[in-house]
């Protein structure tokens, strides 16, 4: 009792302010301080992003444009006789049209002759050929072809040689140099628009490489990706989430896909390496197998996807239509599935995107390959979008630098364009409840 | 030939559907009650033809391949393929099948081209009688399923059955690949082991799987030790964590906590770009960007960069996983019921210190289990390691040298080559079992981590 008078009475409430106004300051300090390291964070990522895209399109923008050079030539029968087709000397009639345009070239040095056909590219002769093929007439007659430039006067002319370096540490010759302003001078050097890059399959020569091939390829692996995962993956969910019993299997079947959609792509790989190509002995380098691994993987993406918008449609939808006396199946095909559809789509591309720049699977079933034509079947071999700029970046010429940048830029066009697709889809039909 | 057999089966699908169909709506038309609808009768007929013929068929394609090279090869004259091993038998059968289609090169033996006659023949044969099975079995169902049209013929519940069966082959489905995941791993593993003991593959401090391709060829004995693999695969991971954990983790926080409704609307798609990014463009991005950048980074402080250091191969990996990372996060804070919020505010903290003292350790588990993952995906993760990360194992824990990674090693041993009879083909499916299984044993935990915690707060 005495001691009552000792015991800390309890603080004056102007004390307590005063305690807390004291640390104010610095808490708030601190929280601007998470504030400002997480702004950092995203800087930091923002940042990332931004060198991503910046290094992409400042080396691959240049590919979308190709160095072409109009050349008059005089096709000579001596060199071209009719009878001899489809054979003949067209690097020479070539090498002699050059020489024409370039009155100081010494026509009579076989060196000289074969550096002035290496400003054309190797293709050059090819397309006269098949000119002259296609219209034999053409023999004795002077054409104006217009063609590319071999890669190094590609490069010279969108200044990426750097014209100060020494001679000894650069891919053209001064020579080669005055040659070429000759050229520009006469103005026989254009550049147009890079069609060959979406017309022209893979070549071992950067001016004549396209991504056609290698479109063609995705195209088919996507569409069986498409074809066998859409179907499978909806009627999963749909047993799933509307059908299936609560019980183990069902548990289990659940927890699989779940892991299914995390196991990494290259064990697909090697699922289809043994199973695929091994035991069913299907081609390898086909987009089938490619198709099949993608739908493999692309499936569980769907089936997620799918069960969300089922959960989506409202219980009443249910129940009204099994009220008017419709079976479980009907309520779920003729009611649920068409409001839930705009949803499972959108998940559908999204899962489609995500295979579309699917790489270390294909790798392993070999659609690596250098392949020169398109495939026309889906049994044909054939690479696929990712695999080509897999390839390209792998090839040490410079020219396959910026192509390799300009075929990520088209694959990443397509694949905004895909989640564009979806979004506008989700944006249009979603629909309240 | 297979086009026409699916034509075919289509057409009588159709016809079938039809048929039933019309059939159904005479009775009905003659003033009787049916029990199913008309369109359940044609259904029901179209089902029934297609499933089991399409199923037939697929098998066919799928065994027809196989059964006809053994028919090929085993009708091949006495003596021609004694002394082959497994890759010459596979030669000569490639190059019947390549005579067989008209692309001759030199002049084959004659044998080779009685059999490539052989080979045509039976491809015939064996269309021909797809062909006939696949219309015999057709019309027998249709006129089965035509007799079955009646007053009181439970159409739609016959439909019903098979659509259930239907979508419950497509569940399986999901179970069937793992399960092919598993025994294909296994069986190539295990005959891996059969030739390199396990003890030197789980303990082995050496990964050099060059092997001799002849038998007097001079070349070192393959070794294949596993562990400066995975070693490399952590170094990797460790750095692409470095990069990812903090910088995800604090976007998320500010995501969740600071920022404006309006400015996160914008940012959190914008972060997703960074995971929508294909694989194969960030491991150009490495080689073009960032491993010149580091290299010249540690020249110009004169230390020795290798120019694919595993720091650039995981600092790239870790830019990919940010985003990962970050809506994990962000989704384990958002999940923390407003109660703690309100609760911490009302106690006088401030939004940091709320977020620091109770948002945060409330979110941890699910944080975790985001991060678990990410270290999941970064030890599976293929195109990056591949394009910017070496191909030499070394044992070295130092992130400016040239590391291996498990992936890296799969892809390089399995490019290029077919035979699965020597240890580094094999040795590819070694390490993909083990990745496999350490990916697996992660996963489980994670999720089993994130889904328990949401729970908890549900």
């Amino acid at each position: 009792m005495t001691d009552i008078t000792n015991a800390p009475g309890p603080r004056s409430p102007h004390r307590t302010t005063e305690l807390i106004a004291g640390t104010l300051k610095r808490r708030h300090a601190k929280e601007a301080r998470l504030k400002w390291i997480g702004l950092g964070a995203i800087g930091i990522a923002f940042t990332m992003l931004f060198i991503l895209i910046a290094s992409l399109v400042s080396s691959g923008w240049q590919a979308f444009a190709q160095t072409h050079i109009s050349v008059a030539v005089y096709i000579d029968p001596q060199e071209v006789p009719a009878e001899n087709l489809p054979r003949g000397g067209f690097d020479d009639v070539l090498a002699a049209a050059m020489a024409q345009m370039l009155p100081d070239a010494d026509t009579d040095d076989r060196a000289t002759m074969r550096s002035l056909n290496g400003i054309l590219s190797n293709g050059a002769q090819f397309s006269l050929r098949d000119q002259v093929v296609a219209n034999p007439d053409l023999i004795g007659q002077t054409v104006t072809i217009k063609v590319p430039v071999s890669d190094p006067f590609d490069q010279l002319n969108k200044g990426l040689i750097d014209r100060d370096t020494i001679e000894q540490n650069r891919r053209v010759t001064d020579r080669e140099i005055a040659w070429f302003d000759t050229l520009k001078d006469q103005g026989a050097i254009s550049k147009p628009f890079n069609w060959a890059l979406f017309t022209n399959a893979d070549s071992r020569f950067p001016e004549l490489a396209g991504l056609k091939g290698a479109l063609v390829g995705s195209f088919w692996v996507l569409s069986i990706c498409f074809i066998i995962s859409f179907p499978l993956g909806i009627g999963s969910a749909i047993y799933l989430e509307e059908f299936a019993p609560k019980n183990k299997l069902s548990d289990f079947i659940e927890v699989n896909i779940n892991n299914l959609a995390a196991v990494p792509s290259v064990v697909f790989g090697l699922l289809a390496l043994a199973v695929f190509i091994g035991w069913f002995g299907m081609p390898r380098s086909a987009p089938i197998v490619g198709g099949l691994t993608l739908a493999l993987m692309t499936m569980p993406t769907i089936i997620i996807a799918t069960r969300a918008a089922l959960k989506a449609v409202p219980p009443s939808i249910r129940e009204a239509a099994l009220g008017v006396g419709a079976s479980k199946q009907q309520v779920v095909f003729h009611h649920v599935l068409p409001l839930a559809m705009p949803g499972i789509l959108t998940g559908t591309i999204i899962g489609l995107a995500q295979a579309l720049g699917e790489t270390a699977p294909l790798l392993l079933i070999g659609m690596n390959a250098f392949i020169t034509s398109a495939a026309s079947s889906p049994f044909d071999s054939a690479t696929a979008l990712p695999t080509q700029i897999f390839i390209w970046a792998d090839s040490p010429e410079r020219g396959f630098v910026s192509r390799t940048s300009a075929a990520i830029l088209v694959l990443l066009g397509f694949l905004m364009l895909m989640n564009a697709v979806a979004i506008y889809l989700r944006q249009k039909f979603q629909r309240k409840w | 030939m297979t086009t026409l057999a699916f034509l075919l089966l289509i057409v009588a699908t159709i016809f079938g559907y039809f048929l039933n169909r019309i059939a159904a709506r005479s009775i009905w038309n003659r003033g009787e009650r049916l029990h199913s609808l008309t369109s359940y009768h044609g259904l029901f007929s179209a089902l029934m033809v297609l499933v089991p013929v399409l199923t037939i068929m697929l098998f066919w394609l799928a065994l027809e391949g196989r059964i006809l090279d053994s028919l090929t090869m085993s009708g091949l004259p006495d003596g021609v393929l004694d002394g082959q091993g497994t890759g010459g038998l596979q030669l000569i059968l490639a190059e019947i099948k390549s005579v067989s289609r008209g692309q001759i090169f030199g002049t084959p033996e004659d044998w080779k081209i009685a059999a490539a006659d052989r080979y045509i023949a039976l491809t015939r044969t064996s269309n021909m009688l797809m062909l006939i099975v696949v219309a015999v079995l057709s019309v027998a169902i249709i006129a089965f399923a035509r007799s079955r049209v009646r007053v009181d013929f439970r159409a739609r519940q016959g439909v019903e059955r098979i659509v259930s069966g239907l979508m419950i082959f497509c569940s399986v489905v999901a179970i069937f690949t793992t399960l092919g995941i598993i025994f294909s791993l296994t069986f190539e593993t295990y005959r891996f082991f059969e030739k390199v003991p396990v003890w030197d593959f789980l303990f082995g401090v050496n990964w050099e799987p060059q092997i001799p391709i002849r038998a007097d060829q001079i070349a070192a004995e393959g070794a294949f030790g596993w562990l400066p693999v995975i070693l490399g695969t952590i170094v990797i991971t460790v750095v692409a964590l470095v990069v990812a954990v903090p910088v995800g983790l604090f976007s998320a926080i500010y995501l969740n906590e600071f920022a404006p409704p309006k400015v996160r609307l914008v940012i959190k798609p914008v972060l997703e770009l960074l995971a929508g990014v294909p694989t194969v463009v960030y491991g150009f991005f490495a080689i073009l960007v960032v491993a010149p950048a580091i290299r010249s980074f540690g020249q110009s402080i004169g230390l020795d960069v290798a120019p694919n250091t595993a720091l650039a191969a995981g600092g790239v990996m870790g830019i990919m996983l940010i985003p990962f990372i970050s809506s994990f996060a962000d989704d384990a804070l958002s999940a923390v019921p407003q109660a703690l919020r309100d609760g911490a505010l009302g106690l006088g903290a401030t939004r940091g210190e709320m977020m620091t003292t109770v948002l945060f350790p409330a979110a941890l588990p699910g944080i975790v289990g985001g991060v678990l993952l990410a270290v999941s995906r970064a030890i599976g993760e293929t195109m990056i390691v591949v394009m910017a990360a070496g191909l030499i194992a070394r044992m070295t824990i130092n992130p400016l040298e040239s590391v291996t990674t498990v992936t890296v090693q799969i892809v390089t041993l399995l490019i290029g080559d077919t035979a699965f009879d020597n240890p580094k083909t094999l040795a590819a499916f070694a390490l993909g079992m083990m990745l496999f299984l350490v990916t697996l044993i992660i996963n489980i935990f994670a999720l089993r981590i994130v889904r328990k915690y949401r729970e908890a707060y549900d």
